[in-house]
């Protein structure tokens, strides 16, 4: 499956230098050697981290707009790596959920590797009553599952949302979270409980 | 009372009332807001930015390093040696005796390696203040720039390799990657976005790019201490789950240059204070 997704990513960004304008002294490419000369590794941030992958590089050279027939192969690729529940279930504990969601911690030099990180989820979105303190890059969670429905098929988008984001939107601005590593299986099954559970906070106040 | 102990009583009253109303419905934010504005409308008339302007006015006259040199005796910031007018608004900039862009706090440290003989390895293990320290080319920044308060910013966009570091910087701006997937962009790209209630300023813009000279180099209201561009660059990028760049490199010159030509034109008020 990983290299299916790798070699129609190739293909990917060979179809679309075919038909992307490269501009007069190319810049971008000339940034990116720069950076690989200026930067250097700190703590768990290495100097990998300045190689793009696949959809980082469509979406940067597209300025997060990419051809449609490019971003539907691309985000297909996406989908078939989400991993899903391994039994089935995708509701936690939603007070857990609540938890993981306030944690901003995450995969910056200064923090451990392999320490369990957050999702850092206020840092962009609304989602329960009691905190006010939300940030606005993305859109307000608050009553996610009583206004779209607790159903299987909502667990599983809410699900596919948090492991990968770009399974659905391609140049989404929210962070790949199971894809990345950053969050484990359990985390996202509590994160999915807080948006989806009845009872959690977010449906019930 | 003196200076620092008034401004830090305004800090603490400020952390106190933000915390009191972490838990009010989400239009008490704007409250936070407002009261933090109170409090700099405070700090300003008594700036604890001038302290460290002060400090950097000595350093700039003294004779120091193993050179025994003055900066304001060799170091040309671009407006003739030992002019510090205005030269804070014209940076970064082309500096024909290195033949290469630069931004101010880059061409301070240059003169301090080139005329005084420190060490630029030494200048670059810790190069942030801390609560017990301030590095000097800090200083040197603060004063610099308020010898451009009330000047418009007009970061030079004449030269070819100052248009080349504009154009890298703004494709820096754009480069995502890391394990977020994170670019400026992501959180600098469009109006009225917030992270938690931090307001984030959309920098592609004339006015938005304003917001990354306004108050720079700042007094940090969160931990307080004096900071310059390059930790504000140097801790974006932190949050963006990047390696870290090198202090006073070519990937700042060029982001700043961006930033700071995508501003000109506005008035620049000297530096200031930060949340
Ligand atoms: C850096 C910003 C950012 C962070 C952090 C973030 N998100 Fe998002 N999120 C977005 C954006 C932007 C969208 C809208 C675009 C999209 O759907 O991909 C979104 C969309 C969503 C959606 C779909 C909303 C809908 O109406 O369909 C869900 C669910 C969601 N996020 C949950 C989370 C959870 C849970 C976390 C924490 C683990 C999180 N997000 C962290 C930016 C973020
Ligand atoms: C994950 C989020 C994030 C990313 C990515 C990010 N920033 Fe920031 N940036 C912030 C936050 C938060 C602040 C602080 C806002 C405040 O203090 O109110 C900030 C502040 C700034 C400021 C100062 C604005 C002011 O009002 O003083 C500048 C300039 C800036 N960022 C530039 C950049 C640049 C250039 C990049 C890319 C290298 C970048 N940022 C990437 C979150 C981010």
């Amino acid at each position: 499956m990983k290299s299916n997704a790798i070699l129609s990513a190739a293909a990917a960004i060979l179809a679309a230098s075919a038909f992307l304008p490269v501009h007069a002294g190319d810049y971008r490419s000339e940034a990116l050697a720069m950076m690989k000369r200026d930067f250097h590794p700190r703590g768990i941030a290495g100097i990998d981290r300045l190689d793009q992958d696949a959809v980082q590089a469509i979406c940067n050279r597209t300025s997060d707009k990419p051809p449609e027939a490019l971003a539907k192969i691309l985000q297909r690729d996406q989908m078939d790596a989400i991993r899903w529940p391994s039994d089935g279930k995708y509701l936690g504990n939603s007070a857990a959920g609540e938890k993981i969601a306030q944690r901003g911690k995450g995969m910056t030099w200064k923090d451990k590797a392999g320490a369990p990180g957050g999702g850092g989820c206020y840092n962009c979105h609304q989602i329960g009553p009691k905190e006010t303190s939300f940030g606005t890059l993305g859109p307000s969670l608050y009553q996610f599952g009583k206004i779209r429905g607790y159903g299987i098929e909502n667990q599983k988008y809410v699900w596919g949302k948090i492991w990968n984001s770009k399974a659905t939107n391609l140049c989404s601005n929210m962070p790949r979270f199971g894809h990345s590593g950053s969050l484990t299986e359990a985390q996202i099954r509590d994160l999915t409980a807080l948006l989806l559970d009845p009872k959690s906070p977010v449906n019930s106040q | 009372m003196s200076r620092p102990a008034r401004s830090i009583m305004a800090l603490t009253a400020l952390a106190l009332a933000a915390g009191v109303h972490g838990q009010q419905p989400p239009a008490a934010k704007d409250r936070v807001t407002a009261d933090f504005e109170k409090f700099r409308a405070v700090l300003e008339e008594d700036n604890p930015a001038e302290l460290f302007e002060a400090k950097g006015e000595e350093l700039w006259k003294a004779k120091r390093g193993p050179k025994k040199a003055s900066l304001a005796e060799t170091c040309d910031l671009g407006m003739g040696v030992g002019v510090v007018k205005g030269a804070y608004v014209r940076t970064p900039r082309y500096y024909p005796d290195v033949d290469r862009v630069m931004d101010i706090e880059r061409r301070i440290v240059h003169c301090m390696v080139t005329y005084q003989g420190f060490s630029e390895k030494e200048l670059a293990k810790k190069p942030f203040s801390s609560l017990d320290r301030t590095p000097d080319p800090v200083s040197l920044v603060t004063y610099v720039a308020g010898g451009s308060r009330g000047m418009k910013i007009a970061v030079p966009q004449k030269h070819p390799k100052e248009r080349e570091a504009y154009a890298i910087g703004a494709e820096i701006f754009a480069v995502r990657a890391g394990p977020w997937d994170f670019s400026c962009t992501t959180c600098h790209g469009e109006d009225g976005k917030r992270i938690r209630t931090q307001n984030l300023p959309n920098l592609a813009t004339h006015d938005g790019s304003l917001k990354a000279y306004q108050g720079w180099p700042g007094y940090r209201m969160t931990g307080g201490v004096m900071h310059t561009l390059q930790w504000r660059m140097n801790d974006c990028f932190r949050q963006q789950r990047f390696p870290e760049p090198g202090y006073v490199s070519d990937s700042i010159t060029a982001l700043l240059a961006y930033l700071g030509a995508t501003a000109n034109g506005h008035v620049y008020k000297g530096p200031g204070i930060k949340r």
